[in-house]
């Protein structure tokens, strides 16, 4: 039951195959199984138990709020929910309760789902492998799962991989079972990134489409709450309830059209794939680069056209992203002085002085770089060469995807990340910032532009973890990358974890390592191929 | 409230009206201000003052959350999640502040951008709870504006002297809560209920030379934004706030170093401020020293100004857009909206220019071409909340003529009104009340000294009527001959000290005529035939 789909777990709710408080109450006891992956920071019991009895009441009258009501779900720590901490994984917001419901929280909850609970992450949402969060890293569950063990003969408990981020926590959660849909964000990548790694359906929306009203910003211009599933086609119903014009947040644009359910045979026919020879970056690993060549045939033998694009300014792109990503930090940082929330430290000789040591005390290593480097952007003296510089290539990066779509593309088809996920005890060998623009260096382009985007788990990796790619579509243009993500996931047969649950020494019992078993027109392969390998850095296939 | 005004200019108007407003007296310059440069003379040195202006718009709801605007309100009692700056809160555009902008602009003379832009100014305090503050710096909405004002000048301070500020900009931004020190405690209260208030930051050039012109100006604009209804204007409850920068030089050099001096609390101060800081720069200068760039603040206790401690030393504000809202669009008329627009919605200049009350300059042109009263006393109608008002219901229910009703109302009425610290609102006597004496006198049945008394018995116990007075204290005009004749009788006769003065002073000047060859008996004879 826990491994079912939104759209399957709410038929089951429907037909009283199992009530809402059951339901509730399998999906706490696996968060409490699932304890070791320190994926949630706070755990709702009690609110979940009542929400849940609330639906249950709903759906024995036959008055069911909608899809969602009675279905578990999780919320990254850094979305406001009234009344329950939300720590955006800081020592400074620690003990902080917000009296407000993010926007995104609150129509989820008018929808009767049922929230349970927080979820781990990177301090303020800064970095790729939610192992910078003040209550400690995430684990990948598929760290636990067969495959990976098997593979690699790995010791629980030492040789666990990360969950990728910053909504690690989020991934893992639907990933690991504990519930159907998380909410994450995604600034530069951070639903995307844990997504792939974890093996989930990830989605970007478009900027705009969803309220960012109770989401404590990491870069205002580019945050977006991203939505975690275990189905394409849940990620739809998600965005259909959260997308639209909230009067909160000033940023958002009117939903295109009430997304109904994705067309269950979305032809791809006549459609045309763009794969931006520029995301040939250095450090993609091989078996990527397969899935992404195996996906691109699936789509020419489709009738599709596959076609190389250049997305030329993307190189620029990172350096970029992180001088404005910076500088909003140090802004958006500002308010945490102690005064009016989060913490305060004993230092008290003056106003000063109490500001200094609680900023200090409250933030990582990581903030305080950043706020650092950020407040130097915004001199006077510098704000020319490096901030308006900055969101001058910006202008450039959203121009090369407007090209592209309007020279005819469709979706681009690129990875997600460059490998799958790397061991924690490995991750930890470089520091945050270099992490970031290696893990980024394919989802932060599209925060750049706007637009949206979705990873697809494709394939397990021979380590037998999850390897995602991305599509990239125009503005606006969500239904449509989500009918050709579900196109995807009809067809690569992704393993569902399920498989492997609760026993990490169980014998492996036919998981499917399509990446590895494919068997492709040879004419295709080698002619995706060529397209796929380019020519970028002399990177070799 | 009315401050205590003791102007050097007019002591003898002090004597008869000690709380007399400041209204009369930044239309009249003082004589340093008004001397023309003597064109012989090396050149003087002059004081160049521009002037920042921050004007709380008069709205229900703050610039970027729903909290009301209240002043005097408990303590953090009107805060919103947004004004105390909790995580995840976003700004939403308040278009009533948007509108009172535009209107603001529009009566300034200003080009309204159609699009403009908010950015975040940063700084550490602690009545600023998100450590920035929301500003227009890149694209303000209102530019290249200017504002008219007049000062009288003159022998007679009748000669209305016309002068132009040049308003560099007019830009929407978020106001500051407040500090309140402890120093006993050594602790700092925070109030947040002003934090978030929408401001209009008017910049006005470097175009005035003295405190006088300053306050003029000043006077001006506090009277359009009343007439406009987007500021209410009242400089002791901080809804206008003037900051000045000051800084001298001889004309044809370049300005001078300058000060910029903060805290004055009203108009009267910001002259003396002014001027104070004028003199001060000036006598650094000639001793041979030279003026620092500081901040400083004036005391009114003292009348000194004296520098500020320096916050942070050399601040950088950090500026950058603020990505929470989008440009700020405001359309030229309806026919510019956009397809799909709610016309209710958006901010149209249009509509908004129609809307456009009478401004003061208009209102007192109006006032002089129609009742043909003098410059002077157009201004004291316009200065004073709804004397215009009051006149024009005297005129309508009186024949007297607007000259001579004028009179009445700007010294009568209003000295009784400064007397007592009321407004026109709170006068003892109502137009009609008023126009009933003046009636009364224009018929002859008082003379206008009685009448000055009635109205003086009128206010005392108000509510009579002008010929219930000059009933009951037997105040008319006495015409009967008999009666007159037997009075005046009486009156020489029991006089004869008086009479033989008169007579004596009278025969004086007949001697000083004739040069002293008058006959004496026959003069005399002659002066008591005719006065008698």
């Amino acid at each position: 039951m826990l491994s079912l789909t939104i759209r399957e777990v709410s038929l089951a709710l429907r037909e009283g195959r199992i009530s809402p408080t059951e339901l509730c109450r399998r999906c706490l006891n696996r968060i409490k199984k699932t304890r070791h992956l320190n994926a949630y920071l706070t755990v709702t019991e009690e609110l979940a138990l009542k929400q849940a009895q609330e639906a249950e009441a709903r759906l024995l009258q036959g008055v069911p709020k909608g899809p969602l009501d009675g279905i578990p779900f999780a919320v990254k720590d850094n979305f406001c929910t009234e009344n329950i901490k939300t720590t955006c994984a800081s020592r400074m917001l620690r003990d902080y309760t917000p009296p407000y419901n993010a926007t995104v929280v609150q129509r989820l909850l008018d929808q009767g789902a049922v929230l349970v609970g927080k979820t781990n992450m990177d301090e303020f949402a800064m970095g790729a492998g939610s192992t910078d969060g003040a209550f400690g890293p995430v684990k990948n569950p598929w760290s636990y799962a067969a495959p990976y063990r098997e593979q690699t003969g790995a010791e629980p408990d030492s040789d666990w991989v990360i969950t990728g981020g910053s909504s690690g926590g989020s991934a893992a959660a639907v990933a690991s079972l504990t519930s159907y849909l998380a909410l994450g964000s995604d600034t530069g990548g951070s639903t995307r990134n844990p997504g792939a790694l974890c093996g989930v359906v990830a989605l970007k929306p478009t900027y705009g489409l969803l309220s960012r009203h109770g989401l404590i910003p990491l870069v205002n211009s580019m945050d977006v709450p991203g939505i975690l599933t275990r189905s394409v086609s849940d990620a739809a119903t998600i965005l259909g309830i959260l997308q639209g014009l909230d009067v909160k947040d000033s940023t958002t644009i009117p939903a295109p059209s009430s997304l109904t359910e994705l067309p269950e045979d979305f032809d791809v026919k006549n459609m045309c794939i763009g794969i931006p020879k520029e995301y040939h970056a250095p450090g993609l690993s091989e078996e990527v680069i397969a899935q992404w060549s195996r996906v691109a045939d699936m789509f020419e033998r489709a009738g599709a056209r596959v076609e190389q694009v250049s997305l030329p300014h993307t190189q620029y792109s990172i350096v970029c992203y992180h001088v404005l990503c910076h500088a909003e930090v140090a802004s958006n940082m500002a308010r945490f002085d102690g005064l009016e929330y989060g913490h305060r430290s004993e230092v008290n000789s003056s106003t000063e002085a109490m500001y200094a040591s609680t900023r200090h005390e409250g933030f990582n290593d990581v903030v305080r770089g950043r706020i650092l480097s950020g407040n130097y952007f915004l001199l006077k003296q510098n704000y020319q060469h490096y901030f308006v510089k900055a969101q001058k290539v910006r202008r450039l990066i959203a121009d090369d995807f407007k090209h592209v779509f309007s020279s005819g593309v469709d979706v681009l088809l690129t990875p997600t990340t460059l490998t799958d996920a790397a061991r924690y005890s490995d991750f930890t060998q470089e520091d945050n910032r270099t992490r970031s623009a290696q893990e980024d260096i394919f989802t932060q382009p599209v925060n750049m532009a706007g637009i949206p985007a979705v990873s697809v788990p494709t394939a397990l990796s021979r380590r037998g973890l999850p390897i995602g790619l991305q599509l990239i579509g125009p503005a606006i243009q969500d239904k449509k990358l989500l009918s050709v993500a579900q196109w995807i996931e009809q067809r690569v047969g992704f393993p569902a974890i399920s498989q492997y649950r609760n026993d990490t020494r169980m014998i492996r019992k036919g998981a499917d390592f399509s990446c590895m078993k494919r068997t492709v027109d040879t004419r295709n392969q080698l002619l995706t191929k060529s397209l796929i390998t380019g020519t970028h850095n002399g990177l070799k296939v | 409230s009315v401050l205590i005004v003791m102007d050097s200019c007019q002591p003898d108007r002090n004597k008869y009206f000690p709380l007399l407003g400041t209204h009369f007296y930044y239309l009249i310059m003082s004589a340093s201000c008004l001397a023309p440069p003597c064109p012989s003379a090396p050149q003087q040195l002059v004081g160049v003052v521009g002037l920042e202006i921050h004007a709380q718009i008069n709205s229900n709801t703050k610039l970027f959350s729903g909290s009301p605007v209240r002043f005097s309100a408990p303590p953090n009692s009107l805060v919103s999640f947004f004004d105390s700056s909790l995580p995840g809160t976003l700004p939403v555009l308040n278009r009533r502040c948007v509108e009172a902008a535009v209107m603001t602009g529009l009566a300034l003379n200003c080009t309204i951008n159609r699009k403009s832009l908010f950015d975040r100014k940063h700084y550490f305090y602690a009545d600023l709870p998100a450590g920035y503050q929301i500003t227009q710096q890149r694209r303000p909405i209102a530019v290249d504006g200017e504002l008219t004002y007049n000062l009288l000048g003159g022998k007679n301070r009748n000669q209305v002297i016309r002068k132009t500020v040049n308003i560099k900009q007019i830009q929407l931004e978020q106001d500051s809560g407040k500090s309140l020190h402890d120093d006993v405690h050594s602790q700092t209260l925070i109030d947040l209920n002003r934090a978030g208030v929408g401001l209009m930051e008017l910049v006005m050039e470097p175009d005035m030379s003295c405190g006088e012109e300053a306050a003029a100006a000043v006077r001006e604009l506090q009277l359009i934004l009343q007439a406009l209804g987007t500021c209410q204007g009242n400089m002791s409850e901080g809804q206008l706030r003037v900051d000045a920068n000051v800084s001298v030089h001889r004309p044809g050099e370049p300005l001078g170093i300058r000060t910029e001096v903060k805290n004055i609390n009203s108009i009267r101060y910001l002259a003396r401020a002014i001027d104070y800081e004028i003199q001060r720069q000036i006598s650094v200068l000639q001793r041979g020293g030279t003026v620092q760039n500081e901040t400083r603040a004036y005391d009114s206790k003292s009348g000194e100004t004296i520098p500020m401690r320096d916050k942070e030393g050399l601040q950088d504000y950090r500026f950058m857009p603020e990505p929470n809202l989008p440009p700020l669009i405001v359309y030229g008329d309806n026919a510019s909206l956009p397809t799909g627009t709610d016309a209710c919605q958006a901010v149209v200049v249009q509509k908004i220019r129609e809307g456009l009350p009478e401004l003061p300059s208009v209102k007192r042109d109006r006032l002089v071409r129609t009742y043909g009263i003098l410059p002077e006393h157009s201004f004291t109608l316009v200065n004073e909340d709804g004397l215009v008002e009051y006149f024009e219901a005297v005129l309508k229910a009186t024949k007297k003529e607007p000259r001579k009703v004028i009179g009445w109302v700007t010294n009568e009425l209003l000295g009784h009104l400064k007397q007592q610290d009321m407004s026109v609102s709170q006068s003892k006597v109502s137009p009609p009340a008023l126009a009933e004496l003046l009636e009364l006198q224009e018929k002859g049945h008082i003379s206008s000294s009685v009448a000055k008394q009635v109205f003086q018995e009128m206010w005392r116990s108000s509510g009579k009527t002008a010929s219930q007075i000059i009933q009951e204290q037997d105040l008319g005009l006495v015409s009967d001959t008999a009666q007159l004749h037997s009075i005046c009788q009486k009156v020489v006769d029991s006089n004869p000290d008086e009479v033989r003065a008169v007579l004596n002073r009278l025969i004086g000047l007949v001697q000083r005529e004739t040069k002293g060859r008058a006959d004496p008996v026959l003069v005399k004879e002659i002066l008591q035939e005719k006065t008698s």
